[in-house]
């Protein structure tokens, strides 16, 4: 009986440690699925991936946690935008289309650059000038930016490299280098450019940035400046300041590879090669060689008229 | 006249001047104290910017960059009268072979710090080496500038040798390490035969070298101008017109030099009024060429009457630069050949102060061939203040333009002051020879 009796009980007994078994390992998975569980939501994000594309031009997925960011110090910032600012953007031809026949002597052109670049009121990277060729002829009003010759006469003189020309087309200075010696301001017959005699205007604001050489900003005391088809913004996608302040449709800015411009007022595009054959488009004296990146439209049929007061000062350009 | 003198008087004729004299003393305090007033102007300007100046975005360069090529110009002295000169066996230019050459050092040295004094950020100077670029004419004009200053160094030196070994020698009142100094810089100097060879030949091959250096550098320095397209500049005759002018502002500083040199320094009978007639009859001939450049470089596009030109001509013959334009060309070249040609005119007295008209001539000449052209840009000048549509110097940029002046004068007056400025040997040896 004992025999027999004791047999339940051992069965009984390994049935409990079975259940035992069961029940601590029912717990581990039970505890490891709660575990697991709670933990899924905040794997789900921290396993976020993102497409990143690589030096070499190929597009990867990597965990966003993967992603450290490189503390630049500011003079390696510097080298870094300095770089690219010599490098330009890859199959960009930068072409601006000036419509003569469309300017009122606004200004807002003159505003929008002066406030992107941090420059004085009388110091202009644009500036729209009252124009007359003969005493028989019209006078109008022409926006002048720097021209960005294909020839440029500035960028040759230059004894330190300070200014030059990118492949996208774009004439920048960096005023990291600039000596100050102004020849480039002697050689531009388009009277381009412009040198910081004082402190320029927001260089206490400014001190701490890092200089972009495609938005030449800090300006700089010593320093030549200069238009720069506002580089910063087209790397950006976006036009430049003066084009899309504009409210009466003058600009027309946009890339001569891909052969269209876009007005910056109206947002409307054009073939750029047609827009200047139907338009009678030319440079700005061709017979000096600069090959001007900037092309003006007649002032044919002004819908405008010139202002009285501003005759005067336009007839002093041939003087007569 | 000098036949009769002993070598030992004329050596102690010609080192009589190296000596502190109270003159000297005094000449250097105001020089000194003139230069310090003139530095504190070119501290204003680095403390506050070229704000200082009167230069604007339209007027960009203006005193500075005529003051620099007047520096440049009347460097080229030393080239024509101790190298073409020589070449030419022109005697009676020998003595005033090392004038020419200390004018020369002195002009050249100078001429460096003005262009710095020039810049919007001189401490960034070593770019032009470290990122110069072989296309501009200002790295050209560093590069010619800088061995002209040490062919000039050089072509000062080399003919001193015997001087300086005859300084040590005879030079008993001078404190002994002012002595060692001579010694030793006259490289051991004896005399002999092979020495005066080795002197012959180097300063011969100096001589010919000097000569298309000392035109580049002004040719390159015309072209800072002749090759942008503005009008004014826009011209293939500046390279040989620069250079001819530089022939008239030298040779008038060096009848200055001569004068100032002979009164101070007793060597009337060393410079005499022989010498004054001959360099007077140069400041003819080169005057006459500089006239004829003139008439070539404002004829031509006066005819024509282009556009921009026209209006430069207008400016200059008869707009606001007028009166500094006809002063130029009348009281600094035209009247100065007139009166050179009457021999009277060529005695020491009338001779300086023509010379003295001829060199302020050379300097505003300078002054009008950068600022007007740089008003008259080819657009209008229009939406700037009236400081940027016209030219007016201040007084603190004048400032800055005295110094180079003061520091040139400093130079030669130290030199001066330490080595023969006639050349010693040579004059013995020439002595020698008509005896025989």
């Amino acid at each position: 009986m004992s025999e027999q009796s004791k047999k339940p009980n051992d069965k009984s007994r390994r049935d409990f440690l079975q259940n035992i078994g069961m029940a601590g390992v029912g717990t581990l998975l039970g505890g490891a699925a709660v575990w697991a569980g709670f933990n899924y939501d905040s794997k789900k994000t921290a396993k976020q991936r993102i497409k990143v594309l690589t030096a070499e031009n190929k597009l990867v997925e990597i965990e966003k946690d993967a992603i450290l960011d490189i503390e630049k110090s500011p003079a390696q910032q510097l080298t870094y935008l300095q770089q690219r600012g010599r490098d330009g953007l890859e199959g960009k031809r930068f072409v601006m289309v000036i419509d003569l026949s469309k300017c009122q002597n606004a200004r807002k052109c003159m505003q929008a650059c002066q406030e992107a670049h941090h420059l004085r009121p009388e110091q202009h990277h644009i500036n729209v000038l009252k124009m007359q060729e003969t005493a028989t002829t019209q006078p109008y009003y022409m926006p002048k930016p720097c021209q960005h010759c294909d020839n440029p006469p500035c960028t040759a003189v230059c004894p330190v490299d300070a200014t030059f020309k990118r492949q996208d087309g774009i004439v920048l200075i960096d005023n990291e280098r600039c000596i100050g010696c102004r020849f480039c301001m002697a050689a531009c017959p388009y009277s381009a450019r412009l040198f910081h005699w004082q402190e320029p205007l927001f260089s206490e604001q400014d001190k701490d940035l890092v200089y972009d050489v495609e938005q030449n900003v800090p300006q700089r005391r010593g320093t030549i400046s200069k238009c720069l088809f506002s580089a910063d913004k087209l790397r950006e996608g976006k036009q430049p300041s003066c084009v899309s302040a504009c409210p009466n449709g003058v600009y027309y800015f946009g890339d001569e590879n891909e052969d269209v411009v876009t007005n910056g007022t109206t947002k409307e595009s054009f073939r750029f090669r047609k827009l200047l054959a139907d338009n009678g488009g030319y440079t700005l004296m061709p017979e000096l060689g600069t090959k001007p990146r900037v092309y003006y439209l007649p002032p044919k049929g002004k819908t405008s008229p010139f202002q009285e007061k501003d005759k005067e000062e336009a007839a002093e350009h041939f003087h007569g | 006249m000098l036949d009769k003198k002993t070598s030992d008087q004329i050596v102690a004729d010609l080192t009589s001047h190296i000596k502190l004299s109270m003159g000297f003393k005094v000449w250097m305090a105001f020089l000194s104290v003139s230069l310090l007033v003139c530095l504190y102007a070119y501290f204003l300007q680095l403390r506050d910017g070229m704000i200082v100046t009167g230069l604007g975005d339209y007027v960009s360069w203006g005193m500075y960059l005529a003051n620099f090529v007047f520096f440049v110009a009347t460097s080229l002295i030393g080239m024509l009268i101790s190298a073409v000169l020589s070449l030419l066996n022109q005697k009676w230019a020998a003595p005033l072979a090392r004038i020419a050459e200390i004018i020369a050092l002195a002009f050249a040295a100078v001429a460096g710090l003005v262009i710095i004094m020039d810049m919007g950020h001189p401490e960034r100077l070593l770019n032009v080496f470290i990122h110069g670029r072989i296309q501009s004419p200002i790295v050209w004009d560093v590069t010619v500038v800088t061995i002209y200053v040490l062919i000039s160094a050089l072509f000062l030196y080399i003919p001193l040798l015997p001087d300086l070994k005859i300084c040590s020698e005879k030079l008993t009142n001078i404190p002994p390490f002012a002595r060692k100094i001579y010694t030793l810089l006259s490289l051991n100097w004896s005399g002999t035969t092979e020495q005066k060879n080795l002197i012959k030949k180097s300063t011969g091959a100096l001589s010919i070298f000097i000569i298309p250096v000392a035109l580049a550098i002004h040719t390159v320095t015309s072209w800072l101008f002749a090759n942008t397209s503005r009008a004014g500049w826009d011209s293939t005759i500046f390279g040989p017109y620069f250079v001819i002018g530089a022939f008239v502002a030298g040779t008038a500083a060096v009848v200055v030099a001569m004068f100032v040199f002979r009164k101070a320094f007793n060597l009337e009978e060393y410079i005499t009024d022989f010498h004054f007639d001959k360099i007077g009859k140069l400041l003819v001939l080169v005057s006459l060429l500089y006239l004829y450049f003139n008439i070539n470089e404002y004829m031509v596009p006066a005819y024509k009457m282009k556009h921009a030109d026209a209006f430069h001509i207008q400016t200059l013959f008869t707009g606001s630069y007028a009166p500094l334009f006809w002063a130029t060309q009348i009281l600094g070249l035209i009247l100065p050949i007139i009166l050179l040609i009457l021999k009277p005119m060529r005695k020491p007295l009338p001779l300086l102060i023509i010379s003295i008209f001829v060199i302020l001539g050379a300097w505003f000449k300078r002054y009008i061939i950068v600022v007007p052209t740089m008003e008259h840009p080819f657009l209008p000048v229009q939406n700037v203040p009236i400081n940027f549509k016209v030219y007016s110097p201040t007084l603190i940029e004048i400032g800055v333009t005295i110094a180079p002046m003061i520091m040139a004068v400093l130079i030669i007056t130290i030199l001066s002051k330490v080595i023969p400025v006639i050349p010693i040997h040579e004059t013995l040896e020439h002595r020698n020879e008509q005896e025989k």
